[in-house]
């Protein structure tokens, strides 16, 4: 079988070797690396603006970016047909394609997160491992984790207050500048569709903007819905060893903590929403007005065969039902859950209506195609590029993030 | 001991060097090695005159076989398209299996395996035209791959180099044409090429041997004589979807305006 043809129906004329090449797996791209942007923002407000309010929140949104980065990468190997070669992107980039700036941009972001995380958990290193070498009988293990957090000190074993204070401006500088290069390793995802030329909808120089705007929404939306998640989990254990140990926070400091995070953190949201609709409205508008010639199978494409997806999942129930449910005043937690867990929805499903939209008609502009995401894997094609697949790559962000935390808390009081 | 201070240092001196190699490789650029050594050789066009084509599809049976497409699989390298412009004023398009065995059914696919069937009365005009890559003289296939597996060639051709291809389909969603898909075997990009294999050697391409009217031919803009060079500069010809900017060098004779 020809690759695509097993999730694509045609209808009505199509050249004959188009099929939706671009699945769900170049759907999560966007979507994680949106994520891993808008983490960063988030944690740079702390950082670089001093806006107080996200201190709690800037470390975990930090880590969390982080462990979203390698995964970023991940549906792009799975997507490619000779995942093999993909080291090749790296090696012989051929720079007028905008992919090819992916892993000089990618490794140079990397790079950033890394030092700034470096920067702000070195004391923690330092500390760990002096506590750990200082143990009168250490095991096997503790001797290990001594040995790594050593390593993770890079030498630097200075924890005067000089040194820390010189740390804290090394953090703001590394994510001041990184505040450029997340939105670059985003708005350059936006590019990658916005530069085809060959595609109706995807062809728009606002695509770049828009990405980035929705991608801190999902990002900093990502992060909020993470927080209270682990928060909730440290309630529950706080309950169970506050017995044994009274020093740690009370059910009732963690609560109102939560409370106050979420509160200041969803009014970055909501600004930036208002960003992100904006210019999708002015994109949508904008078409409708000039009508070029592909306006006839776009408008078919947009207001009746994708109208589920765009108007009442992407933008009802993706943008405005959280829009109301974060202004309206007395914001609790569980509204908040809700309100995050429909910003990413309508996040994601303004990928795939980019994404999937993008190839639901020919570009004969006289057919349409239609995805039938496969959900159950068949073979090796339909669990890359399947419900599996996506799934594979929503999961393990949240494992890696798992593994960073035990060397770097993220909820440990400096 | 490293200082906070030379750490940033070495490793912005790492990340600098790791960047050198990089921007030397791209210094290779296939394109200009070849374009610098052969300027004066041919420059490869096609002209199809849609008058002659009958829809027989033999071309599309001569070009799976000799480019090894898999023959049952629903992708080609070349295709025919029929047009039915009925007096509603409505255009009805189709090429079942690229037309590789003509046309055997008279209703139009529609997609589903569904046929929509026409009253020979209510039809205005009939006619075939014929589809291949028109190895553009802008490409965007070669600008957009990432890794430089597309590339062109100075005799106007463009390839594919199936070793190097990492099989992202950038370039499937770049040509404006559809005229790319992946290859069902080799699992890499694939695309018509004008039977480079055998127009460098001085043959026809096996759809124009295969063609019985003449509907097809191939030639050298640059050589006046060439009697396709010819009819391009003297007759009225049309390319596709010139809006795109993408200069192809596929020309027409016969093209009307309801042609996709
Ligand atoms: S027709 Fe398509 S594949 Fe052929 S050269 Fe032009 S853009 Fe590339
Ligand atoms: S599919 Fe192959 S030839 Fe096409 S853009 Fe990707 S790497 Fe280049």
């Amino acid at each position: 079988m020809v690759h695509g043809e097993a999730w694509t129906i045609k209808e009505f004329f199509t050249y004959p070797n188009e099929y939706i090449y671009w699945t769900i797996q170049i759907v999560m791209y966007p979507f994680m690396t949106g994520l891993v942007a808008g983490a960063f923002v988030l944690s740079s407000l702390y950082h670089v603006f001093g806006v107080k309010q996200l201190k709690d929140i800037a470390r975990f949104s930090l880590v969390f970016s982080f462990a979203l980065l390698p995964v970023a990468m991940l549906p792009l190997l799975m997507h490619l047909q000779q995942p093999l070669r993909g080291i090749e992107v790296m090696m012989t980039p051929h720079f007028t394609s905008a992919i090819a700036a992916f892993g000089i941009v990618f490794s140079t972001y990397g790079m950033i997160v890394a030092s700034e995380l470096w920067f702000v958990y070195r004391k923690h290193f330092v500390e760990t491992a002096l506590e750990l070498r200082a143990l009168p009988q250490p095991g096997a293990a503790d001797r290990l984790r001594a040995l790594l957090f050593s390593v993770l000190t890079l030498g630097a074993w200075d924890i005067s207050h000089e040194a820390l204070e010189a740390d804290e401006r090394a953090v703001k500088k590394l994510a001041a500048a990184g505040i450029p290069v997340a939105c670059f390793l985003h708005g350059y995802a936006g590019f990658i569709f916005g530069s085809v030329k060959a595609n109706a909808l995807w062809m728009t120089p606002l695509m770049p903007v828009i990405f980035i705007c929705s991608a801190v929404v999902s990002g900093i939306a990502l992060c909020i819905l993470t927080y209270i998640l682990t928060m909730e989990i440290r309630k529950q254990l706080s309950l169970r060893r506050r017995l044994a140990h009274p020093e740690i926070p009370s059910m009732e400091e963690l609560k109102s903590a939560e409370a106050h995070v979420v509160a200041m953190t969803s009014r970055y949201l909501l600004m930036f929403m208002v960003a992100a609709i904006t210019l999708e409205l002015l994109d949508l508008i904008f078409r409708g007005y000039t009508a070029v010639k592909s306006w006839d199978i776009l408008r078919s494409v947009i207001y009746e065969r994708d109208f589920v997806n765009i108007f009442v999942i992407q933008y009802g129930l993706g943008n405005l039902v959280p829009f109301f449910l974060f202004l309206i005043p007395g914001l609790t937690i569980r509204r908040a859950t809700v309100g995050t867990v429909l910003v990413l929805l309508g996040v994601f499903m303004m990928r795939w209506n980019v994404v999937i939209g993008g190839q639901a008609f020919s570009s004969s502009f006289s057919g349409f195609m239609h995805y039938v995401l496969p959900i159950w894997p068949t073979s090796m094609e339909t669990l890359k590029e399947g419900l599996v697949g996506a799934l594979i790559v929503a999961i393990v962000p949240f494992c890696i993030f798992y593994v960073l935390n035990k060397v770097m808390p993220v909820f440990k009081k400096a | 001991m490293i200082t906070r201070r030379s750490f940033c240092k070495k490793s912005l001196l790492i990340a600098g060097g790791l960047a050198v190699p990089l921007a030397a490789l791209e210094l290779f650029d296939p394109r200009k090695l070849l374009a610098e050594k052969d300027e004066k050789g041919p420059r490869w066009v096609f002209l199809v005159d849609t008058r002659k084509c009958v829809g027989c599809g033999f071309c599309v049976k001569g070009c799976k076989v000799e480019n090894e497409v898999p023959y049952d699989a629903n992708v080609t390298r070349t295709w025919v398209e029929r047009y039915v412009v009925t007096k509603d004023g409505k255009t009805h398009i189709d090429s079942p299996k690229g037309a590789r065995d003509g046309f055997p059914e008279k209703g139009i696919d529609i997609g589903h395996g569904k046929l929509e069937e026409i009253r020979d009365d209510d039809i205005e005009k009939a006619f075939f035209v014929p589809k291949l890559c028109n190895q553009c003289d802008n490409p965007p296939c070669v600008q957009v791959c990432p890794v430089g597996a597309t590339y062109q060639t100075a005799d106007g051709v463009v390839l594919i180099d199936r070793k190097w291809c990492i099989g992202c389909g950038y370039c499937i969603m770049g040509c404006p044409y559809g005229v790319r898909f992946f290859h069902p075997v080799y699992h890499v990009a694939e695309k018509c090429n004008f039977c480079y294999h055998r127009i460098t050697k001085g043959m026809q391409t096996a759809c124009v041997d295969s063609c019985a009217f003449g509907a097809r031919r191939v030639g050298n803009l640059r050589d006046p004589e060439d009697p396709v060079t010819k009819v391009i500069m003297t007759e009225r010809v049309n390319v596709l979807k010139e809006e795109y900017g993408t200069k192809p060098q596929v020309f027409y004779l016969g093209l009307s305006k309801e042609v996709k």
